[in-house]
């Protein structure tokens, strides 16, 4: 599947990443996570479909421990949507895509 | 005519299964997962009592295995289709995507799985993925040298309370009766375990916190005394609640929301099996489970040759 949409964020680019008026998704995720790779197609899937309208981004929390504790984040899969440097919506667990595409035309 | 001869709805041991055995019957099929393949399985961090492992296996591996052997029979897949709603009345099935595609079969097998139970007590929601959780081996890496909680006594608590001992310095197991309910050599490896503790015949009255996430539980212990927990994370494992939301509830039987099906996984409607943790059964294990879609897979075959 084409991902080229599909922004890997690390601790250094992120916060200049979501700080756009352009919705950012950003997908918290990690290799040894059962549930994180049930919702990894997801994501690729709208990083597609969203292509110009948001960015759709994903960030590894071992690689990148600083940006997750920064949003108190102990659980995941977890989503959150960022618009102008603020969060606008965040969900744990993997959902439907449904549920994100929802967040996503929201902030749109 | 119909799309399909068989649809699937559900990716988990008991679908990936159905698939298996559909696929080589050569019967005409879609496997629809609203993520990827693998269902709750996926949470959970080893496996010792699905026989043919003996050493055991993750939860990630064996999903992965059940995925591979149904692929190479050629079942096909639909990653990311999300069932919102069906209709299942008829002898053409009508089976609804989020994304409006109407997928008809001749025969369903309803599989979507369960997911775990919520404790329902104030703070819940406000710390969810803020220190309260609902899988052990997602979350257990946040809580390296930390305190934590973990709610219930079956198996999947007790299990995943031994696992997290590898991160935090101490669990401690609230549990409402005096005894667990975990099987026998499991609750052996808690009882040994010195980071283990246990608050009997307690419950968690509400979850406390602030903007870095859980910091305390109120317990309510049963001859009515409150006490408080100072924990960083709570793991709520207390049993699963049916994903029945796409399910035609006029239709089917559900008595307590789970779908009911005889002995050869028949719902109450013709062509409509089910399979796994979504029918009303005592035990959900994942031998059963895809025991129950090698079934209910058969079952098709039966109904399509027209021999029910």
């Amino acid at each position: 599947m084409a991902v080229d949409n599909l922004k890997q964020l690390t601790d250094a680019d992120f916060d200049a990443t979501i700080a756009s008026d352009t919705p950012c998704l950003v997908d918290f995720w990690a290799p040894w996570c059962g549930p994180c790779k049930a919702i990894g197609p997801v994501v690729e899937e709208l990083s597609t479909e969203y292509a110009g309208k948001a960015t759709i981004a994903k960030m590894n929390v071992d690689d990148n421990p600083a940006t997750p504790g920064k949003f108190g984040i102990r659980a995941i899969p977890t989503l959150i949507l960022f618009k102008n440097g603020e969060v606008v919506d965040q969900v744990t667990g993997a959902v439907g895509k449904s549920q994100l595409v929802a967040m996503l035309d929201k902030a749109i | 005519m119909a799309d399909y001869q068989l649809i699937i709805v559900g990716g988990g041991p008991a679908g990936l299964t159905a698939g298996l055995y559909a696929a080589r019957a050569r019967l005409k099929t879609v496997l629809l997962e609203k993520g990827a393949p693998g269902g709750q399985v996926m949470n959970t961090d080893w496996i010792d009592n699905y026989p043919g492992f003996p050493e055991g296996i993750s939860g990630f591996d064996l999903a992965e295995k059940m995925f591979a052997q149904a692929a190479r029979f050629d079942l096909e897949t639909r990653k990311n289709s999300e069932v919102v709603s069906m209709d299942l009345q008829g002898s053409e099935k009508k089976i609804v995507l989020a994304d409006n595609t109407v997928l008809t079969s001749q025969a369903v097998i309803l599989a979507p799985g369960a997911r775990p139970n919520k404790l329902d007590v104030p703070g819940e929601t406000e710390f969810a993925g803020k220190g309260v959780s609902y899988c052990a081996t997602c979350d257990g890496p946040f809580f390296l040298k930390t305190e934590i909680a973990v709610v219930g006594g079956g198996n999947t608590a007790i299990q995943e309370a031994v696992y997290l001992t590898k991160f935090a310095d101490k669990v401690t197991v609230i549990h409402r009766r005096d005894e667990l309910r975990a099987t026998k050599v499991v609750q052996e490896m808690a009882f040994a375990n010195p980071k283990i503790e246990f608050a009997w015949n307690s419950t968690v009255s509400r979850i406390e916190g602030g903007a870095q996430g859980v910091e305390s539980l109120t317990l309510l212990n049963s001859d009515g005394r409150e006490s408080k927990l100072p924990v960083h994370g709570v793991f709520v494992l207390i049993g699963t609640i049916p994903n029945n939301e796409m399910l035609p509830a006029d239709q089917l039987e559900m008595p307590e929301g789970f779908v009911k099906t005889d002995l050869e996984m028949r719902t109450n409607l013709p062509g409509v099996m089910a399979a796994g943790d979504i029918i009303n059964k005592r035990i959900r294990q994942v031998i059963n489970g895809a025991g129950e879609g090698a079934v209910a897979a058969m079952s098709v075959e039966h109904y399509l040759a027209g021999l029910d």
